[in-house]
């Protein structure tokens, strides 16, 4: 079981990683969505896997750890506030600069200016 | 009044011009001069105490918990300098009066003077290492304000920026100095560094410690190789300069070497490095003041060749020596700021500083001519002026080093050719500018200046003639108790203050300098033409051209490192996890621990091979958005399984809801972004890319394995143990949440809300073309609210909130909670959005989403707060048993109402992304009137 959790952990940290590293918008925020959730699973499994039983006094034998629950909980409902701030955020990129390229590179045919943090440090 | 009070009432202080200056300047003058003069009356209240051989300290506790404590001291030394600086300072306020013409800030000019005083101040009497060299650094920006009060001139700002540049420098290298002297004796109380000279000189850092105090101290007085910023500096107005070059700034690096002298002093090292560079700033000064045609260029190379005498003085290892430093670092500020005060007249008065120009001002001026050559022969060293006496004993303890073994008789020798120089270029001072020759070519008709604008000149020449001839009367008690400071514990070695000592060597070198001095003036067209030879550098461009250089370097390096590709800054970081990640794997002998494994059944192996192939086909299909995003949604849903199956309901059914609410917020997105993403990544990247995420992926996988193989010490018993007893709950994760941890989830709750604000305000007023067909053409359905999903969700609606409601109430004891009870009833209104529309939801649901976030975070804080009223520590939770006929026992508790604002931060957050992204489908944009 450990063995099969660690993999699972590892091919979506892979996934998300790959994604990550691609040009535009969406499958960075795809990408980043993978990532929560391997890191997430991660973050859980720090109370180590434990296959019965629940967090609630008296109605079970064996008690998992409940502090990475809790964390984990709150780490999910952030991580669904920054993904909802970064997919604005592309749109919003989107809406002002006419393109979704995260790359640094200005996209052929984008009229100058178009990349904000070049047109600043200048 | 406590000592305190200086410092405070001088802050004050700063303030008073900026109100005053409206009332004319006369007021202005006085109100600014009260301040220091209460300042000064309360220093001079306290000598006779110290006079008497006491050190007045005063501690004020300041943060005890962290080891800060403000105190402050005056013994001899302090008590010097104070006087030194209020009573030049009151002069120099008074003066500026009638330098600075009435067009021009004076009330900002007295409030930077004022704050720069009171930083001079809190630099000699700070008792606490630490609270130096604050004073240190605010005198640093107070006098870059002052040097650039004219900041229209391109040359004022550049000399207050070199001189902020060096001395900052300087300073920094003073911290690390403090530090580690700090560090040694284990203490910043300067009482007690100041007892352990002997600990800091045996200790091994000394060099280093030493090194880095002179640096800051030659820095700050401007010794050699670090004196070009002085000349520049004096594109301040004069009062100024005649301030900041005569008692204070520059002094204030002879300060610390005279204050730290019994602590660093009576090494081999010290007395080399500190004689030598004090030698050759000495030197060096005054050869270069006799070819300045600036009057005040000529008076800022005589102030650094005198600083250099009295660190040389200073770096002398005999007793004497360090006396007839104090002597002439009072003699040097008396005489200094009457001749910049002489200058600075000489400037207003006839229109011009350049001494080419100047001459036979005697028939114009010759009141000012008189007092100047009074201030100009002591700064010559002529008898019975103060000059003499300190320059007098300085050759006479010339006479007696041994520094340079048997070269020691350089030092004289140079000495003497230092005092040659400073006849010169005193007698050119005058001569050139009062003798000479009839004026011709003067910018307007010299004059006398205002009666008043003469008073602390005159002052200060009486000064400097009283000490000359009545020196033990003036100054002998405050010279023998400021060198007990530098000769601590040690019976003073005996000196007399008198002009005639006999006939002796010391003598007989004055007269040289003085013969010598009008030889060089008289042959000093030949001196001129000799020097013309050389090219001069200007030390201001050469420093300007550094500066750009270093600029430019830098701003090279910021280019290359950000360019702006996020791929690029990604993909360093990642390398860097995986470097600082793969080493101390490879030390890890085996990933798997001792705990032994559980078992596998067929239903968890088909659950992990989808959850690979979802994950997998995400990475390669990415390029088709919509495929990828219901790849990444079977991932979730897998993911929310686990951690059913891994005994966490409550996680599972957050991670469930969010699912929902994330999956329905990318559709939406996606609705806009382009439904594709092109192929553009060239093989060698993707191969790169694929390299670094399989690297990370199995070593991430590695350490996972080997964390969950390993048995866990947990501190998860002191919450299993006391959830029911001290937060009266069963669900021991809701407890963490909103008792244990709750400060953590008000701080996590007040981020959604901050988050869901932005991403309002990013959705304002954004322009984005809508599609009308996706990308293969086909167009959107007209019957965007289909009746039977009307129905069923409309039917769903009040069941769904039932079911949060229940959700929220048995959180405490059972799976659940505010944080899901909030996403499910999110869903179930989201749901609502969808089914009807927009314009059917907006009349039915007047909510305002950003009060809700509001109302839901003041909850949580003031359930927080609530504790404070039984006089418990904030957060602290409540909770009791009731007795209810017909239901039976309930329990109440603070946490719920905690958790009641959570539930409602995370309705108002969802709602406020989803329904605003939503209604940019529609003619309901979000704008800021809107809502």
């Amino acid at each position: 079981m450990e063995l099969l959790y660690s993999l699972c952990v590892g091919v979506m940290t892979f996934s998300g990683v790959f994604l990550c590293l691609r040009g535009r918008t969406f499958p960075v925020v795809v990408g980043l969505i993978m990532l929560g959730y391997a890191v997430n699973l991660f973050l859980f499994s720090s109370g180590r896997l434990s296959l019965t039983g629940a967090a609630i006094l008296k109605k079970a034998e064996n008690y998992p750890d409940p502090l990475p629950q809790a964390l984990v909980l709150t780490a999910i409902v952030i991580g669904f506030a920054m993904i909802a701030f970064i997919v604005i955020l592309s749109m919003r990129a989107r809406a002002d600069l006419g393109n979704d390229y995260v790359d640094g590179k200005e996209p052929p045919g984008t009229p100058r200016g178009g990349d904000v943090h070049r047109s600043k440090s200048k | 009044m406590s000592l305190f009070w200086i410092p405070v009432l001088l802050l004050l202080g700063c303030l008073v011009p900026l109100v005053a200056q409206r009332l004319g300047r006369n007021i202005c003058t006085g109100m600014t001069m009260l301040a220091p003069a209460v300042a000064l009356a309360k220093i001079v209240s306290l000598a006779p105490q110290v006079l008497a051989g006491k050190t007045v300290t005063e501690y004020f506790q300041w943060m005890p918990s962290a080891g800060l404590t403000l105190s402050l001291r005056v013994d001899g030394l302090a008590l010097l300098f104070a006087l030194l600086i209020l009573g030049i300072g009151l002069l120099i306020i008074f003066y500026a009066r009638y330098y600075l013409s009435a067009n021009e800030a004076v009330g900002r000019f007295y409030a930077y003077l004022i704050l720069f005083m009171t930083a001079m101040l809190s630099i000699v009497l700070a008792n606490n290492l630490l609270q130096l060299w604050m004073a240190w650094e605010i005198t640093s920006i107070s006098s870059f304000l002052l040097i650039s009060f004219w900041s229209f001139k391109s040359e004022s700002r550049k000399g207050a920026r070199m001189a902020l540049t060096i001395t900052g420098a300087g300073g920094l290298a003073l911290l690390a100095g403090m530090l580690l002297i700090g560090d040694i004796v284990g203490s910043y109380d300067l009482s007690k560094v100041l007892s352990s000279g002997d600990t800091i000189r045996d200790h091994a850092l000394y060099p280093v410690v030493l090194t880095l105090v002179l640096l800051g101290a030659f820095t700050k007085s401007a010794q050699f190789p670090f004196h070009f910023w002085l000349p520049h500096a004096m594109a301040a107005p004069t009062p100024v300069s005649a301030y900041l070059h005569s008692a204070t700034m520059v002094k204030a690096g002879i300060f610390l070497l005279a204050l730290l002298y019994p602590v660093l002093a009576g090494t081999e090292l010290w007395f080399f490095v500190v004689s030598m560079t004090g030698l050759m700033t000495f030197l060096i000064g005054a050869y270069i003041a006799l070819f300045k045609h600036d009057l005040k260029g000529l008076l800022a190379y005589s102030t650094i060749s005198h600083l250099g005498l009295i660190t040389l003085l200073l770096g002398m290892n005999t007793q004497l020596s360090a006396i007839a430093a104090l002597f002439h670092i009072m003699n040097h500020a008396v005489f200094k700021a009457s001749l910049f005060m002489a200058a600075g007249i000489i400037d207003h008065e006839a229109g011009t500083r350049d001494m080419r120009k100047l001459s036979g001002l005697w028939q114009f001026m010759p009141h000012t001519a008189t007092l100047a050559m009074v201030s100009a022969a002591s700064m010559a060293g002529i008898p019975l002026f103060n000059g003499f006496l300190s320059k007098e004993m300085f050759f006479a303890e010339t006479l007696e080093q041994v520094t340079l073994g048997s070269l020691s008789w350089m030092i004289p020798v140079l000495a003497t050719v230092g005092g040659v120089l400073s006849v010169a270029y005193s007698l050119r001072f005058i001569h050139d500018v009062f003798f000479n020759k009839e004026p011709d070519d003067l910018p307007k008709t010299p004059h006398e200046p205002p009666r008043y604008m003469k008073v602390p000149v005159e002052l200060l020449v009486v000064l400097c003639l009283m000490v000359g001839m009545f020196p033990d009367f003036m100054v002998g008690d405050i010279l023998a108790i400021s060198s007990t400071s530098l000769l601590p514990n040690q019976p003073l070695p005996d000196y007399s203050l008198s002009i005639w000592h006999g006939l002796n060597l010391p003598l007989l070198m004055s007269v040289v300098a003085i013969l010598g001095g009008l030889l060089v003036y008289a042959y000093r067209q030949r001196l001129y033409r000799f020097q013309s030879q050389f090219s001069e550098t200007d030390a201001k461009l050469v420093f300007e051209r550094g500066i750009q250089g270093v600029v430019a370097q830098a701003s090279r390096l910021n280019n290359w490192l950000s360019n702006g590709s996020l791929q690029r800054y990604v993909g360093v970081l990642l390398l860097l996890v995986i470097v600082v990640t793969a080493i101390p794997l490879m030390q890890l002998n085996s990933a798997a621990g001792r705990v032994p494994h559980q078992s596998v059944n067929g239903i968890e192996i088909t659950l992990a091979v989808l959850l690979c192939i979802s994950a997998v086909v995400t990475a390669v299909l990415h390029k088709r958005r919509m495929v990828a995003l219901i790849t990444v949604s079977v991932v979730g849903l897998v993911v929310s399984v686990a951690f059913a199956r891994f005994a966490a309901p409550d996680l599972a059914l957050t991670q469930l809801a969010v699912e929902i609410v994330t999956v329905i917020l990318l559709m939406l997105a996606l609705f806009f972004l382009p439904q594709k993403t092109p192929a553009e990544s060239s093989p060698v990247r993707i191969v790169r890319d694929l390299a670094i995420a399989a690297l990370l992926g199995g070593i991430v996988a590695t350490i996972n394995y080997a964390m969950i193989t390993r048995p866990l010490d947990s501190i998860s018993d002191f919450f299993l143990a006391n959830s029911k007893t001290g937060g009266g709950g069963t669900n021991v994760v809701n407890v963490i949440l909103v008792d244990f941890r709750g400060f953590d989830t008000l701080g996590e709750i007040t981020v959604l809300g901050i988050a869901a604000l932005g991403i309002f305000k990013l959705l304002t007023r954004i322009r984005l073309a809508m599609p009308s067909a996706n990308d293969k053409g086909i167009a959107w359905s007209e019957d965007a609210h289909p009746p039977v999903l009307v129905m069923i969700s409309q039917s769903l609606l009040p069941l769904a909130l039932l079911v949060s409601a229940f959700i929220f109430i048995r959180g405490h004891n059972l799976p659940g909670g505010g944080f899901i009870a909030g996403l499910v009833t999110s869903v179930a209104l989201i749901q609502q959005y969808i089914a009807h529309g927009v314009d059917w939801i907006k009349p039915r649901i007047k909510v305002n989403y950003q009060n809700l976030i509001a109302w839901g975070v003041l909850m949580a804080v003031l359930t927080g707060i609530g504790s404070w009223v039984f006089d418990r520590p904030f957060l602290t939770s409540w909770f009791d048993y009731f007795d209810i006929p017909w239901i039976g026992e309930i329990e109440l508790a603070s946490a719920m109402i905690f958790d009641l604002g959570v539930y409602l931060t995370v309705v108002g957050a969802t709602l406020l992304i989803l329904a605003n992204l939503g209604k940019l489908t529609t003619e309901h944009r979000p704008t800021v009137r809107d809502e």
